[in-house]
């Protein structure tokens, strides 16, 4: 795993230093409100409903159990003793002194971390496959290119101050766990002829005009990356919409000017800065591939204990079914921590929880902890002889909820509990739909269902990619909720359709059991997934199990 | 009166010879600039468009080596972004030199410092404005 060199460390240091230095100034008038507000938001402190609240990056999703102590210390000295796992792979804390956050800051650069560019009109931190350098369907590593993109972005002078945010995913797998489609610029790692390059996806997003990306280049060779990256900021930076903040993220410049005319700009601009790029990129790649070696695992060690506990204990066969992850290693797991327990709130994880799983990373996976941009916590290499023990030491935290990628597997945003810019409650709904169908008892039968739930149109919830989506308005001071089906956030990505008029709060998780009992009727077989099933069958029998035959619309259509 | 920023602090603007003012939206495939124009000065409507960096970027990268000029609301924190754009020198107005003196632009006339992409654009063997990290 990369560890931050001296150039790192010095740099983290200084910026905070800056940032005390910020602080001041705008106490003392020096900064005008307008003035500090890009650069708290460039340091991750942003303004929320209640309270300040800091995002803490996590680049690519990784970390390490030192790193996850630190984040439970924070949780318990400066907030209030827990801390919310993102979409984005970051961490945030909802409760932070604005006077508190320069120490926040020195406490996280001790261990190689910080809040830069985690918001604002910034390249934000960069994405990854969070099963990257375990799964057994990797063509490559995505992270030491990942950590690459962090570098070249991190303060870059150009692109500070940028038409908009700007999201960059990438992953090494031809199964996309990233999201790729939905970013600003996504990359899917590829060989071809026996060279490693990348597709490159542009104008992906998801907010209130989602929009799949398109490919500008189909192999980009490797040595070529931060330079068209570079072009195709530049040419957004000059290009992308400044008068209007709903117009200015790249998938309208997309829109706007088509995918040949923004392929020739961004050609025109990367010959332009190639010749700039002397070579040291490369040979840092090379280096970071070093740091992100993998782990020795270990060697003809038996599975027998994992395959007798498999058999004997019907509760840790099913969090196994549901839980793991297929190795490169036959004898080895990924383990795929749920921070779903059914009523909680997603993503959120206590101080205690987050020691346990540092501890459990030390002993049973290669001090090596990820954060998945579905709220998870993935310990990526543990032995499968380890499982037995791992699974009830989880089980003692509240950690060992079997459910990934079951119906309470759920994405949800903050919502209107936290975010100042929500229109209706997220959080509430998740738990709802997550205590209804364990009350039920369907989850099982159900299979792979994901359902993803925005408190507003800006989508961080990414319901436009739930196999049920599910988005909270305000409809005349009251909670409404529309519904969007058939999204696939994977390599076969996809945007939701909207089925009809919304429904109330009291009525949404009824809403959502009509349709998974419509689905367990028409599928073919149980194999068949819901997604398969709505593909085959379009939207219009889901429609019927929503408002009744006929379709009529109601009086109070959203 | 107008104030010039450099490394070494404020002073007055001390130029008299012709002035190639661009604005923010200038056309970069129109970005082209006679090397011996005097002055170039690109001006920033508000310090949040950041158009003038890249601006002051590809008129480097076009072969421009004259005196290039940042104008108008930069602030004191985007001193370093600016001279790493390729810029000489900020110039502002006295509300902004009073809000934000010279100290404060000073405390970023360590611009060479901590430069990543210095770092990555270097060509190998070549001396870097910041040590390489351990580890590379």
């Amino acid at each position: 795993m990369y560890r931050y060199t001296d150039f790192d460390a010095d740099f983290v240091a200084e910026r905070n230093r800056q940032f005390r230095q910020q602080v001041a100034r705008r106490l003392d008038g020096s900064l005008t409100e307008d003035e500090f507000k890009p650069l708290r938001l460039m340091n991750g402190l942003y303004l929320q409903l209640h309270a300040y609240m800091l995002r803490v990056a996590i680049p690519y999703g990784t970390l390490n159990a030192r790193q996850m102590r630190r984040l439970a210390e924070i949780a318990e000295r400066w907030d209030r003793g827990y801390g919310h796992f993102t979409t984005r792979q970051n961490i945030q804390f909802n409760w932070p002194r604005l006077r508190d956050v320069p120490d926040m800051l020195d406490a996280l650069a001790e261990v190689g971390m910080h809040a830069v560019q985690t918001s604002g009109n910034t390249i934000r931190n960069v994405t990854a496959d969070h099963l990257a350098g375990a799964a057994a369907d990797e063509i490559a590593d995505p992270r030491p290119v990942a950590e690459l993109i962090r570098q070249w972005s991190t303060d870059h002078p150009e692109f500070q101050f940028l038409p908009r945010k700007f999201k960059i995913a990438i992953t090494g797998s031809p199964n996309d766990r990233a999201v790729t489609r939905a970013h600003d610029i996504g990359l899917r790692l590829l060989e071809r002829d026996g060279q490693t390059g990348y597709e490159v996806i542009v104008g992906g997003g998801m907010g209130r005009t989602p929009m799949l990306g398109q490919v500008i280049r189909d192999f980009l060779p490797e040595a070529d990356l931060l330079p068209y990256l570079e072009a195709i900021v530049s040419v957004w930076n000059l290009l992308g919409r400044r008068d209007n903040k709903y117009k200015a993220r790249i998938k309208i410049t997309l829109h706007e000017h088509g995918i040949d005319a923004l392929r020739t700009r961004v050609e025109d601009r990367f010959a332009e800065l190639r010749p700039a790029f002397g070579g040291a990129d490369r040979a840092i790649l090379a280096a970071l591939r070093r740091d992100f070696a993998p782990p020795a695992l270990a060697q003809g060690r038996s599975t027998r204990v994992f395959e007798t506990a498999r058999a004997a204990d019907p509760v840790f066969r099913a969090w196994c079914d549901s839980n793991l992850a297929p190795h490169r290693a036959a004898d080895h797991a990924i383990v795929q921590v749920s921070l779903k327990a059914h009523g909680a709130v997603p993503g959120d994880a206590s101080a205690a929880q987050m020691r346990a799983l540092a501890d459990l990373a030390e002993r049973y996976g290669h001090d090596d902890l990820r954060i998945s941009h579905e709220q998870n916590v993935v310990l990526p290499h543990v032995h499968k002889a380890d499982l037995p023990q791992l699974h009830a030491a989880l089980t003692a935290q509240g950690l060992g909820t079997a459910n990934i990628g079951r119906i309470s597997d759920i994405i949800a945003c903050p919502g209107m509990d936290y975010c100042a810019l929500a229109t209706a409650r997220s959080i509430p709904v998740a738990q709802e739909i997550a205590t209804r169908f364990q009350a039920l008892g369907l989850e099982d039968e159900i299979g792979p269902l994901k359902i993803k739930i925005s408190g507003c149109i800006n989508a961080c919830g990414h319901h436009h990619v739930g196999h049920i989506g599910i988005l909270g308005l305000d409809r005349g001071g009251v909670e409404t909720y529309q519904i969007t089906l058939g999204g696939d956030h994977s390599e076969t990505a996809a945007l939701g359709q909207r089925i009809g008029p919304g429904f109330a709060a009291d009525e949404i998780v009824p809403a959502v059991e009509r349709l998974v009992q419509a689905y367990l009727a028409l599928r073919t077989e149980p194999a068949e997934t819901f997604l398969a099933c709505y593909r085959r069958l379009g939207p219009e029998p889901f429609k019927t199990a929503l408002y009744g035959a006929g379709n009529e619309a109601r009086p109070d259509a959203a | 009166m107008s104030i010039l920023v450099t490394d070494t602090g404020f002073a007055p603007d001390d130029w008299t010879g012709p002035v190639c003012d661009l604005a923010s939206h200038t056309d970069p495939a129109a970005l082209q600039i006679a090397p011996d124009t005097g002055l170039v000065r690109i001006r920033f409507p508000s310090f949040a468009d950041g158009r003038g960096f890249t601006l002051a970027r590809l008129l480097r990268l076009r072969g421009y080596a004259g005196r290039l000029r940042a104008a108008g609301h930069v602030i004191a924190d985007q001193y370093a972004m600016a001279r790493r754009a390729g810029f000489d020198e900020v110039e502002i107005d006295a509300a902004l030199a009073a809000r934000q003196p010279e100290g404060q632009w000073l405390f970023r006339a360590d611009w060479r410092a901590h430069d990543h992409r210095a770092r990555l654009q270097a060509h190998p063997g070549a001396r870097l404005g910041a040590p390489l990290g351990a580890g590379l």
